[in-house]
Order: structure tokens, then sequence, then C-alpha cells
């Protein structure tokens, strides 16, 4: 039957329907929902790993005891697992093994903007690029049959506008589960260096041979057209050029490494102008031109940064059509912020006001360094807060300047990667202060389980592991707790924490609102009282505004978004804010 | 059939991905070629969004290009006027008037700009105001304010309404389906 379902729906489909045994990934824009549908499927066991290498880990598990399995990650993940990758295609497999990466080309939520085909390049695996959801359902059994008949795993790459975009999709026949024998076999799972030299050539000679597959597979299609343009593409770059240039001829490469180098010189040898319409990085353009052919529009006129668009493509061309709309200018910016009664505004009420060195990581506290907070100063990746605190105060202390920084994390990314920065700052005797936002969810990706929540991906009861007590085993002996809703109470927390030496733990266990549903009465401000000084608007809640009339702009609150958590109340010197009674308005 | 571009915006939790959703499963419901895209990740509340929904009988690309949407429909006014420039001369414009702050007006940064409907007025549209908030409460939920909206485009759609009707029956739930059945109703009338 006809579904129409997004690029990751349908690759958790396509899972289920290939006889897939085992998935493990951890959540990441835009790959995030591939799990949660693997686990609404019902009859297929997945789950969240605490990092994207442990899940790979743990599906090189799964795939060497005979199951097919299936890791999912963002891009920035696969850096994380690639320890795990680039030893993983020596061995190879046993049942098919996936690894699904979502790139995020234009950054609408990721740190920098990587393309994964270099992965597939750098670990010389092969990788499938789908261009529509029909696709990506289509790919994950190609893609298991392809890794088990060269031993290899196999990366599938999505994009946002693929994870995210739905399309028409017809399901085929769905597999039934064939999990193999458990084999014990040293010289293709033990990586001694003995054993690896004979696996590197294996992997040349692979190499090889999927090249030879790579023409003939149905996989890379030419569409003749007319022969006077033809563009070499991929993934949803094929749609945009699709509708930019109806009537040229195309050569979609769905197995983008290794690339088919026949048929790509027929392809070129057949047209006039050959153009490379490709997102990111020149990875088809570097390997074409190193052919010796000639590529008369590439990079040269496409960006290497953001996303493509018919537009861009047609400009590219030269066939840009007049004016391309503008948008109206000088209108307020609507940048995302924490929710109404988040617990975070109250700490970044806070580090705002004590004017620290914040060291942030990666989550929805990282929207802190936006104003009116701009209370944080250094976001690099998960776990970074920890561990470039730790650098920070270091050489702080070298240069004799007597300030102690404040690392920020949530509860995910703690188990994530920040336990080992936490292990390292307990045992070279650092001196940071450390507060972990523990919400008991990951948040910013829409609140998946993690080891803090008690419960599985799959809705499963389970271990709830506390942050506290692990903390104290690092060898943190300072660990206090924190409610950042108190803001008195947080101050002095917070100035404690700075003013004890050595490394200082505070730990916030307000839950995400968001996430388990909190609903509180709203607040409402008595208009006489209100003197409209501005000094709640600093809390940057949406519930906030002036009003828009009158003498004296004063502050009103939106009853529709107030979630009643008081802190923008705690705020005001005039007794002007108070909770409704009984009411609850809050409807975001 | 030409391709039919929407583009819906609003502000994150308003709902717009459901409404987005109930526009695509009519499209497939009615036989034609559908993609619909948004670009979501944060799961904060606030934030400006936007989908697209294309229907044809091919659909390539999930991105509805600026300067060619047939339809725009806003679930807020300043959202309205952000994305006013991806409507093709003389498209159409429906939209909600209950207005929210963005975050830099709610924090004293920016004011939220007053001729704001005057503006749309002026602009190279059909456009049509809509009091969704206080229709969707009358139907009885306020959240239902994505359902409203629905019902104020389905004249305008190349859908039937009957089939959009079905559709958002049967992804509402319990005591959901008659309070959207209401909030459709409410929309197409107002």
């Amino acid at each position: 039957m006809k579904k129409i379902i997004s690029g990751n729906e349908a690759i958790a489909l396509g899972f289920g329907d290939s006889g897939g045994v085992f998935a493990s990934g951890y959540p990441g824009t835009p790959s995030t929902e591939t799990l949660e549908e693997v686990a609404r499927l019902g009859d297929v066991y997945c789950e969240w790993a605490p990092n994207e290498k442990v899940a790979l880990e743990s599906v090189i598990g799964g795939s060497i005891a005979g199951g097919r399995s299936l890791s999912t990650m963002k891009h920035v993940g696969v850096n994380v697992a690639a320890d795990a990758l680039l030893t993983l295609t020596y061995t190879g497999v046993n049942a098919g093994l996936i690894l699904m990466v979502s790139d995020d080309p234009g950054m609408h939520s990721s740190q920098n903007e990587q393309d994964s085909r270099n992965y597939a390049k750098f670990a010389k695996v092969p990788m499938l690029d789908p261009s529509d959801s029909q696709e990506a359902y289509d790919m994950v059994r190609a893609g298991f049959e392809i890794s088990e008949e060269f031993d290899t795993p196999l990366m599938l790459r999505t994009t946002t506008r693929i994870s995210h975009a739905k399309g028409v999709v017809v399901p085929g026949e769905k597999i039934t589960p064939k999990i193999g024998e458990w084999v014990k076999d040293v010289p293709k799972y033990v990586m001694l260096p003995n054993f690896g030299k004979l696996k590197h050539i294996e992997v040349e000679a692979r190499l090889l041979k999927l090249q030879e597959f790579a023409e003939t597979t149905p996989l890379n299609r030419i569409e003749m057209a007319d022969t006077e343009l033809g563009i070499i593409t991929s993934g949803v770059a094929y749609q945009h050029v699709r509708e930019a240039c109806p009537n040229a001829s195309i050569l979609k490469l769905g197995l983008v490494h290794p690339l088919p180098e026949q048929k790509i010189r027929e392809f070129a040898g057949s047209v006039k102008r050959l153009m490379i319409v490709e997102e990111m990085d020149a990875i088809f353009e570097e390997q074409i031109r190193a052919m010796g052919i000639d590529v008369e529009i590439g990079k040269n006129k496409l960006p290497l940064c953001g996303e493509i668009n018919a537009d861009i493509i047609r400009a590219a061309l030269g066939e840009s059509e007049g004016v391309v709309a503008t948008p109206v200018e000088g209108l307020p910016q609507r940048p995302p912020v924490f929710c109404p009664s988040c617990a975070h505004r109250g700490l970044f009420t806070i580090l705002s006001k004590l004017k620290v060195f914040v060291s942030g990581d990666i989550g929805c506290y990282t929207l802190g360094a936006l104003p009116p907070m701009g209370a944080m100063h250094s976001v690099i990746d998960m776990g970074a807060s920890i561990s470039a605190a730790h650098g920070m105060a270091k050489v702080n202390a070298i240069a004799g300047r007597d300030e102690k920084p404040v690392a920020v994390i949530g509860d995910s990314t703690f188990f994530h990667s920040g336990i080992t920065g936490l292990l390292s700052m307990a045992y070279n005797a650092g001196n940071a202060l450390v507060i972990i936002m523990d919400n008991r969810t990951t948040g910013m990706t829409g609140g998946q389980e993690n080891p803090g929540s008690g419960v599985t991906l799959q809705g499963v009861p389970t271990r709830q592991v506390e942050i506290a007590p692990l903390v104290k085993a690092l060898g943190i002996d300072n660990v206090a707790e924190l409610n950042a809703y108190d803001l008195k109470e947080t101050e002095a927390a917070i100035k404690k924490g700075l003013e004890t030496p050595g490394p200082y733990v505070l730990i916030d266990k307000n839950p995400c609102i968001l996430r388990y549903k909190i609903r509180k009465p709203a607040i409402k401000v008595d208009q006489e009282n209100c003197t409209g000084c501005r000094a709640c608007l600093k809390v940057a809640c949406m519930a906030l505004g002036l009003t828009a009339s009158g003498d004296k702009q004063k502050v009103r609150v939106d009853p529709n978004v107030c979630n009643g958590c008081g802190v923008c109340a705690q705020m005001c010197k005039f007794d002007a804010m108070h909770a409704i009674e009984g009411e609850n308005n809050a409807n975001l | 059939m030409q391709i039919y571009n929407i583009v819906i915006a609003g502000v994150g939790g308003q709902g717009v991905l459901m409404a987005s959703k109930v526009l695509a499963e009519s499209a497939l419901a009615s036989g034609m070629d559908v993609k619909q895209n948004e670009v979501h990740g944060m799961a904060q509340r606030g934030g400006s969004v936007i989908s697209f929904v294309r229907i044809g009988e091919q659909v390539n690309s999930p991105v509805v290009m600026p300067g060619t949407a047939d339809l725009l429909i806003s679930f807020e006014p300043l959202e309205a006027l952000r994305y006013i420039h991806y409507l093709k001369p003389g498209g159409r414009l429906v939209y909600n008037k209950v207005s929210i702050n963005p975050s830099t007006v709610a924090a004293g940064l920016a004011v939220y700009p007053q001729d704001v409907e005057e503006q749309i007025a002026a602009a190279d549209a059909k456009s049509h105001g809509v009091e969704a908030l206080s229709i969707a409460r009358e139907a009885g939920n306020g959240k239902a304010v994505n359902m409203v909206m629905v019902g104020s485009v389905m004249k305008h759609l190349p859908l039937k309404e009957e089939i959009i009707t079905e559709v958002v029956k049967q992804i509402s739930k319990g005591k959901g389906v008659e309070v959207n059945m209401k909030a459709l109703a409410g929309g197409a009338a107002a």
C-alpha cells in the first residue's frame, strides 16, 4: 500500500522489511526519527546507545552474531564512531551491516557542515545516497545485499531534505529475519598487525570489485535526453536538477562510492557540456577531473557551503529567471528559545548576571549563548564543556589569573562524552565548576530516552543511572544539588562552587517540562504595581512582552504561552507578578 | 496539472507540521504525487517554522522556491510577512490574526511591528485574516488553531473537502475528532 513517509521513516520500514534484527544509534538531527520509527515497528529490537561509538560497536557485535544490523547517527556522530568504522572496514561483516548517517547541509541544526562522503572514501566502504523516500526504503535492502556480498560495512547517507522530506513509498515484500551462525574466526575479527596487514590487502581488492559492481548496478543510471547538457548528480540534488533542467541528460549516482569510471566516461563523451551538481564538497568533481575528464560547470559556479536548490542551479547555468523574490527587511527575528518554564532559564539568568566564562556544550542549553543571556562563551562538540574548562583552568593558573571557569552540560551529553572529561579533571587536579542539567531526557532532539530516563527506546522500564554517585566515583568530592527555578539559591550555589578550590559539580534534577508535559498556572502582571523597569525581561521568556500603548510601557504575560515557573516573578522588585490561582492556560 | 505549491509558516509548537501532514495525506488519498518538507531539529518552542507541501502529477524537489507559492498559510501575522516573498505575484495568503511575540520582542531587544496587517494588505497577494484562536476555542480547544487554518484554505486547494475532512477524522484521537471537525468547519466559514 502507498504511504507518504519521510526518508527516516522509509529507512526504518526498509530495515524492518529487509530482515533487520538489531539497531542502535544516538539521537542527532536529522537522523533521530529513524530509530524511533524502528521502535514503532514493534517487532524489531532497537536501542539508544550512550554515544555513536558504542552504537556502532554494538551493531558490529550484532553482525558478528549473525543478525542484520543498523546503526543511525548524524554526520558529527561518525567522528565519534570513526575509530570503530576505520577498523570495521578491515574485519568486514558476518550478517549485513549498515551505518546510516545524516548530513545537514545548510546547518539547520548542527555545529558544522560535514560531508560524510569523505568518510566513505576514507574508510574505503560503499556508500548509497538516496534521492527520495522510495529510494531510501529500497536502498536499505540493496545495502544489506551489497554488505553481505562484498563482506563490507555499508554507509547509507541522507541529508536533511531526504531525512525530513515526505514522499510516496510503495513498500516491497517483507523478508523474515534469518539469523546466521555465530562463528569464531580469529584472522577475520582480531585486528592484530599480522592479520590487519592481510586484511588491508583484501580491502583494496574489495574496492576494485565494488568499482566493477558500480559500472553495472541499476543504482547508477543514465537518463538520456538533450545531449547539449549532461549533469552528474546524486541525492536530493538530483531532484533539484530535474526541476531546474527538465531537458538535460543526467547520470544519477545512487552508489556514490566507489564511482563507476567507465560509465562516467561514456556519459561525459555523449554530451556537449558536462556539469556536476553535488552539495557541499567537490567529491565527484575531484575524482572525475582526476580521470582527465573536462568538467565545464562544477564548484567553479556552485557553492561549497549550504544547500543547493533549483534557483542556484539555474544561476550557475546563467539562466537566472529575472528578479528572485526577496524577503521583507527589518522584521524582528524569531530564534528558538528556552521553552516557557524550562529550568535552563533560571540557570542562565544567574550565569549572565555573574559574568563568568561559561564553557558550553551541545543541547538545548546552547541557546544560553544568544542574547539577552549571552552566557556561553565556547561550544565545540559533545563533552567539550568539561574538558575545555579543565584546560582553561590550567592555563589560567599558569597565567596567574584567579578565575574559575564554569562548564554547563546536559545529562545526555554527559553520558555521551562528559564522563571521561570529568575523570580527567579529577585525575589531573583540575579547578572548574561543572553544572550538569539533568532533565532526564535528550531534549534538543525531541526528548529521547537515555541512561538517566529509567526507560528504554522500546518503552521497557530499566535501571535509571544516577549522576551524583557516578560523579563521586570518578573522584569528585564536592557534589551538590541545584534548583535552577530558585534564583537566589542558584546564585548562592554557583558562588560557593566558584569560591571552593578544585573540581566542583552542581546537579540540577528538574525534568524537561516539554518531554514530561509539566504544566503550572500562568503568571499575571499587576499593571498597578508594574513600573516598566524591564528587569523581568532579562529572563528571555516568550510569554513576556511590553504593552504597546500607554505613557509608560508595562510588562504583560501571554497566558496562552506562560507555563508558570515564576522565574520572571523573582526578578520583579515591585511585587507585580503572581501566579493565577487554579488556572492553567499554557497551550504551547 | 501544474504543481501546486503550498507554504505553511508559524511558530514552533503551533501545529504547523500536523497541518502539513493533513494536506500531504489528502493529496495522496486523492491519487496525486506529493512531497512535503519542513526543517525541524530543535524541539524548543518559539522559533520560526516553515513547511512546504507540493502537489502534482509528478513532484521532484521537496523545496518550494521563493516567488512560486500558490498559497501561503501563516499561523501568525509576523510570520506571514516573513515568508510572503514565497508567494508568486497575486498568490493567496490566509493568516491567523493572533500574534505571538518573538523572543527578541519578549526580551525588549526588538519591537513587534504595529503595521504588519497593513503591510500584508499592501503586498501583491490575495490575503485574508482569520481569528483562528477564538474559533479553535469555540471548537473546544485552543490548540486546534492548525485545523482552523486547514479549514480556512480548503476551498482554495486542488483537493476535495470531503477527502481532507476524512483524513482529519482518521488522524484525530478520541475527543479530538469532534473538536477538529468543528475547527475545520469554523475555519471554512471564517
